[in-house]
């Protein structure tokens, strides 16, 4: 068993049922990303990992026990997140912000101490915004708060770190920065799960892959095993072809050139 | 595996980290100064409170008037019977008002959150009317009691009647729901208060908000509420503080949102309940105390609600100074601060910083 998986979950919302006897293995200091067109079900399942979402059947398991039985803390120890688009405090400072990683380790008779001041000095240096420490979150901009928000869970000092869809809403500079970064973070030991939209994205960066479509895994696996256009079909409806990625040799989704196709079929009626 | 506690990092990254960690050391350095200004400003404002007034007393009454008053000496017995069981209730009540303020604000993520404008103060003094109509209580407490309910009852009201449809308590209609309860609250409070003039007497001026006039049995009465509610308060800033990011981020982090809120609305509730008992119910001081203190410290919850509890005593001492002086009869506290108020929240409202609005 893993260090993170899940049992038989049934997940839903208040109505609609998202997901029903779901089960999954976060392989141990893998970088995992879970993608899937919208409405899978991945970032419901993601949620169910961090237990913000209660499974209404199933268990989440965390180095053996269940996460539902975890006083938040201590959970919070071990388990960090970032979710899609967390708030920024108003003129909060980006050391302030990144400081605010730090809550599960403190508590009324525990305040600010060393480990603290070390935890979040390094956060900010694994992230490269050091320097930037005393500026406002709110000036930045979309790349570098993307990275400030890493530098607070990065505090959290968590073995596993879940982060949903990290890159959206950042243009594709500032991606490909997170997800260096996210990929140097899991060299360094920990184990990732992140919810991304771009296939090639998730190709490139993810030791292992899980497909979902409509509330269930459909494969999991390193993406060069189970990524075929049969696989993306199958999971997005999306005809394509798959090809080395001429950069790092991981597989590569080219769509089908659909307008081609029907220009052709127009042609020869 | 989690190298991070372990790997301090090698200069020219160490450099980095160190200003980052300095960042956070010279602020907690000027914390303190602020917290040393403010106490300073408040000390003051009361010996200000204590010697300014309607009637001229020599300054260096104040202080015999204040610790061993000879009862043969005017001065020094208006000092010890109005000027400072007054200025107690002043203290009290701003803290318990800049302190509510602040903590609504953060519970709701909405900086116009405030007692006065969302109506708790007006459900708790409607409460506290009713009460006087019906029973007439000898107890004092009985008054503090029917504040709670009110201020409780006020603020489920106007949080269901804000959070419905789509789109949930968004700030602009939570503030609408508040002024149309509130509107409805001093409508109802004041016709009971005409229907029986005699038995509401001493509470002409206490409608509008009032620190003079008041009998002071109410002061022993409200004292441990607003202790209980202070304490309270101040130990869920860093709870605030992680909720402050949403409710997912704050619970990702090991806060339980839930219980945050429900006893940040149980001290709202016992501080605007003492407060609205002492000395009726009086706005804008929780809505310009918390707006002031977070433009000059930022967001850090650990720090806007111990500057509100000492900013806010010291606005409602000077706005109860301004009214003693300013007029030959003496303004009521609670139409002062709202001359004061009302500009600010405009200003609030047009310097979009709220931007749902």
């Amino acid at each position: 068993m893993t260090q993170l998986h899940a049992d038989d979950l049934t997940l839903a919302y208040e109505r609609r049922v998202v997901a029903e006897d779901l089960s999954v293995e976060i392989p141990d200091e893998s970088f995992t990303v879970i993608v899937g067109p919208n409405a899978c079900g991945k970032s419901t399942l993601l949620r169910a990992l961090a237990r913000l979402l209660r499974p209404r059947d199933g268990t989440v398991y965390l180095d053996g026990a269940p996460i539902s039985a975890l006083p938040p803390k201590r959970l919070a120890r071990r388990l960090g997140l970032l979710p899609q688009s967390p708030l920024t405090p108003e003129g909060i400072t980006v050391a302030d912000l990144v400081a605010r990683g730090r809550y599960p380790h403190q508590g009324l008779l525990r305040q600010w101490s060393r480990e603290d001041e070390t935890a979040v000095a390094d956060a900010l240096a694994a992230v490269g915004v050091a320097d930037l420490a005393d500026r406002v979150v709110d000036e930045l901009s979309g790349g570098q708060r993307q990275r400030v928000w890493l530098a607070l869970v990065l505090a959290q000092e968590t073995g596993v770190m879940l982060l949903d869809e990290p890159t959206t809403y950042l243009d594709i500079a500032h991606q490909i920065e997170v997800l260096d970064l996210c990929a140097r973070l899991h060299e360094e030991g920990r184990t990732l799960v992140a919810v991304l939209h771009d296939l090639n994205h998730a190709c490139r960066y993810a030791t292992h892959l899980i497909a979902m479509r409509g509330g269930e895994v459909l494969a999991a696996g390193p993406p060069a095993e189970i990524v075929t256009a049969d696989l993306v079909e199958r999971v997005f409806g999306l005809p394509c072809r798959v090809v080395p990625c001429p950069e790092t040799a991981t597989p590569m989704v080219v769509p089908a050139d659909r307008r081609r196709a029907r220009a052709l079929t127009a042609d020869t009626l | 595996m989690l190298p991070l506690a372990s790997r301090r990092p090698e200069p020219p990254a160490g450099a980095d980290g160190a200003r980052g960690a300095g960042a956070l050391r010279s602020g907690r350095r000027a914390r303190l100064g602020w917290i040393a200004l403010l106490t300073v400003l408040l000390l003051l404002t009361v010996v200000a409170s204590l010697a300014i007034g309607a009637e001229h007393v020599a300054f260096g009454r104040v202080l015999p008037g204040v610790f061993s008053p000879d009862p043969g000496s005017r001065d020094e017995l208006i000092v010890h019977e109005l000027r400072l069981p007054r200025t107690l209730l002043g203290v009290a009540v701003g803290a318990a008002l800049g302190l509510a303020g602040a903590v609504m604000q953060a519970l709701t993520r909405n900086p116009l959150a405030e007692p006065g404008l969302l109506g708790v103060n007006g459900g708790a003094a409607l409460a506290v009317v009713v009460v006087i109509g019906t029973v007439r209580a000898d107890d004092a407490l009985v008054y503090v009691w029917a504040a709670f309910v009110g201020a409780a009852g006020a603020a489920a009201l106007v949080y269901a009647i804000g959070a419905r449809g789509r789109g949930g308590a968004s700030p602009a209609r939570l503030v609408l729901a508040g002024a149309a309860v509130n509107a409805v609250f001093s409508a109802l409070t004041a016709g009971l208060m005409l229907l029986s003039p005699r038995s509401f007497n001493g509470f002409r001026f206490w409608q509008v908000g009032s620190l003079g006039g008041r009998e002071m049995s109410i002061l022993p009465r409200v004292l441990p509420f607003v202790l209980a509610g202070t304490v309270l308060a101040l130990l869920l800033a860093r709870p605030l503080n992680a909720l402050a990011m949403g409710d997912e981020a704050g619970r990702a982090l090991g806060s339980r949102p839930g219980r945050t809120r429900a006893l940040g609305a149980v001290a709202v509730v016992v501080l605007c309940g003492s407060a609205t008992a002492a000395a009726g119910p009086i706005a804008f001081l929780g809505l310009a105390v918390p707006f002031i203190v977070r433009t000059l410290a930022g967001p850090d919850q650990r720090l806007v609600l111990p500057y509100s509890l000492l900013l806010a005593p010291v606005l409602l001492l000077g706005a109860d100074i301004v009214g003693r002086v300013v007029t030959p009869g003496e303004l009521e506290t609670g139409i002062v601060t709202a001359f004061l108020g009302a500009p600010l929240f405009a200003v609030m409202v047009r310097r979009g910083r709220t931007r749902d609005l």
